[in-house]
């Protein structure tokens, strides 16, 4: 049913990712589909590489050990944004169709009095996502 | 956009670049967490520091009004009058060192690795540097300085054409005309552009090449080396944070009772504290929406709307104004100033001082203390390009673009006080009574369509003061994590909200005036900041792949 499952990925909190990464995992494995892991990030250097290309050989790295470590195909992406914080929402939309895929499995958090002024990450993709996706909560 | 995964291969490299090796890690001395459903990303202790420090200065400027706005009163003069010949020196050097780059070997050097490609087009590029660096200023000073420097301030002591009994003295027209144009044209064009074009490339090298965190102090790792991710770069970042605030914060302020002036001009509306407020609210709440679409959603759609509306209110007073006189004002004042280029700049032995320290010293004040601000925006979206493509699209492109606009709006303001000063109406405001935030609107009633004008006058504005609310939380968010673009969004909608609340509260209990004096004071430290950066940025460019 499905053959591409995008997991959007934060690289700075992976220790919050557990549920969406065994998830995703567990649907490859039943679905013999590929798990394309995806993460936004600007050009400036950060926390997480000097430039973009250090974040992707990051990102590359987490993919490979994901495959390893559940045994599923996997490739990764990163998406380069003049502003992520703010586009965030708009890049992983435009990435689920570059990079094809039917199924996307996020974590997000437990709803809160914030959502009614911000809608979470999770929230805007499922809301105007083209294919299903999976909010993975806690 | 791009890509990448890891079988492909990514688009490698973005070239060679000189990355520095240090064990700073971006982000390593940041506050993360919660405060209630909000997440935060601070840097420790800058972000405390300047939002406790601007919270104290605000309620110095409120409970003790009368003494702030003497002692500032007094130390911008002073500032201006005995440190004139450092700020004109300053100038003409980071003039010199832009010219300098343009031409050297160093010229080749690629802002984000040598095969770096731009991220945005020419349109939108320069649509945001301009909007961010000075658009508002065009629309305020475009009518004013021409005239005034035409009849009042007499740079250089070229004498004025108008006589004590209003009567105009022709023998005077022509060279008061060309120098009210060239002195204008000095403030506005090589010196100020090179002001930001130096912070600019200080940052984008530092953060772009040399992998450093797009803050303010990264531009000083030749000279401190690893001390600047202590106590001297607290300092330098909380002090860009601190003018950058306040500047937007005065600026305003006074945009909006510049703006009601407008409105009432227009409309009728009554000037008020409570119009002014609400102009502020309007104002913030539109920057608010323009951050919450980010940079390329928000300000740099503004910027681009808002520079094509001024092209055609550019052409419009082009066109309908006086055309011929325009076409030979914009040719004279360019050679005037081209020929008093040096006399102008000159530090020393000058009579003019009220041209001198009233304007240029205070301008050059103004510009270095606004630089942290407009050279880190300009510094964030000029990736990919060259350095001498930089510095000439930073400094020769907007200097004719500035000459262009006084050309047409001082060249039809001053045609229009000329030929028939008693029904001038720019005359009555700038040179009879000195009411600034109405020179525009007068040189436009003096056309046909004024109302249709001046209402695209004030709608300049207002998005002008968009743009820059927008592009100033964006800056001052960044420095406040630490060099951090991807901070939790609310901290951005916290300092542009904090900004218009800072505004208002000196709005209504005075001390806009004494802040702004402040800001202007934070210039003299900065333009010894500049002039280690000039000598940084050789260093750093030197070891760079060309």
């Amino acid at each position: 049913m499905f053959t591409k499952i995008m997991v959007p990925i934060d690289l700075r909190h992976l220790e919050r990712l557990g549920n969406a990464l065994g998830v995703a995992a567990d649907l490859a494995g039943h679905y013999k589909a590929e798990v394309v892991y995806v993460a936004v990030s600007g050009r400036e250097p950060s926390d997480l590489g000097h430039s973009a290309e250090e974040v992707a050989a990051r990102l590359a790295a987490f993919g490979k050990d994901q495959a390893a470590r559940h045994g599923h195909a996997a490739t990764t992406h990163l998406f380069v944004s003049h502003d992520p914080a703010v586009d965030l929402d708009k890049q992983l939309l435009a990435a689920e169709g570059d990079i094809g895929a039917d199924l996307v499995v996020m974590q997000s958090h437990v709803p809160n009095v914030a959502d009614y002024i911000w809608a979470s990450h999770g929230g805007t993709l499922a809301q105007h996502s083209r294919v299903s996706v999976m909010l993975v909560r806690g | 956009m791009a890509d990448t995964d890891d079988t492909q291969g990514i688009p490698l490299p973005e070239g060679a670049a000189d990355i520095i090796d240090t064990d700073y890690t971006i982000g390593q001395d940041n506050l993360e967490g919660n405060l209630g459903p909000f997440g935060f990303d601070v840097h420790n202790p800058v972000f405390l520091i300047s939002a406790l420090t601007i919270v104290a200065f605000v309620f110095y400027a409120l409970a003790l009004p009368e003494q702030a706005t003497a002692f500032f009163g007094w130390l911008r003069p002073w500032l201006t009058s005995t440190f004139d010949w450092f700020f004109l020196g300053a100038a003409n050097i980071f003039v010199l060192f832009c010219l300098f780059l343009i031409v050297s070997p160093l010229g080749s050097v690629r802002l984000g690795g040598k095969e770096a490609t731009p991220d945005y087009t020419y349109v939108g590029w320069f649509s945001m540097l301009f909007a961010a660096g000075m658009g508002i200023g065009l629309m305020f000073f475009g009518v004013l300085e021409p005239v005034y420097h035409m009849a009042i301030s007499q740079p250089l002591g070229v004498p004025s054409p108008i006589a004590e009994d209003g009567s105009i003295i022709a023998a005077n027209v022509e060279a008061a005309k060309r120098m009210g144009l060239a002195a204008t044209i000095y403030h506005w064009a090589l010196h100020p552009w090179a002001i930001y074009a130096v912070v600019a490339l200080a940052l984008a090298l530092f953060s772009f090449n040399k992998g450093l965190p797009l803050t303010i102090r990264s531009a000083f790792y030749p000279i401190f080396g690893e001390r600047i991710w202590g106590w001297s770069g607290h300092v330098i970042d909380i002090l860009a944070v601190f003018a950058t605030l306040f500047g937007l914060a005065t600026s305003l302020g006074f945009g909006a009772q510049q703006a009601n002036a407008g409105l009432t001009y227009v409309f009728g509306v009554p000037t008020s504290t409570t119009v002014q407020i609400v102009l502020i609210t309007v104002i913030t709440g539109i920057a608010l929406v323009s951050v919450l679409r980010g940079l390329d959603g928000g300000v740099k759609v503004l910027s681009e709307i808002n520079m094509g509306i001024a092209a055609l209110l550019l052409l419009f007073v082009l066109f309908v104004g006086p055309t011929m006189t325009i076409f030979s004002d914009f040719i004279a004042g360019l050679g005037t100033y081209v020929a008093e280029l040096i006399p102008l700049s000159n530090p020393f032995g000058r009579a003019d001082t009220d041209y001198m320290h009233g304007w240029t010293a205070f301008y050059w004040a103004w510009w270095i203390s606004w630089s942290p601000f407009v050279g880190m925006f300009i510094a964030r979206v000029s990736r990919g390009r060259s350095v001498r493509e930089f510095i000439i699209c930073v400094l020769i492109i907007p200097s004719i673009v500035c000459v262009l606009w006084m050309a047409v709006f001082g060249g039809t303001a001053i045609d229009q006080v000329l030929s028939d000063p008693a029904a001038s109406a720019v005359k009555a405001e700038v040179i009879d009574s000195y009411n600034p935030p109405l020179s525009l609107f007068a040189m436009l009633e003096g056309l046909p369509l004024a109302s249709i004008t001046s209402v695209i006058g004030v709608v300049l504005v207002i998005v002008f003061f968009v743009t820059s609310s927008d592009s100033g939380s964006l800056v001052i968010d960044t420095i406040t994590a630490g060099g951090k673009v991807d901070a939790p969004v609310p901290q951005r909608v916290f300092w542009c909200t904090f900004e218009g609340a800072v505004a208002i509260v000196l709005l209504v209990g005075g001390g806009l005036s004494a802040l702004q004096a402040m800001v202007i004071s934070t210039g003299l430290p900065f333009t010894a900041v500049l002039l280690l950066m000039c000598w940084a940025i050789f260093q750093g460019l030197r070891s760079e792949a060309r």
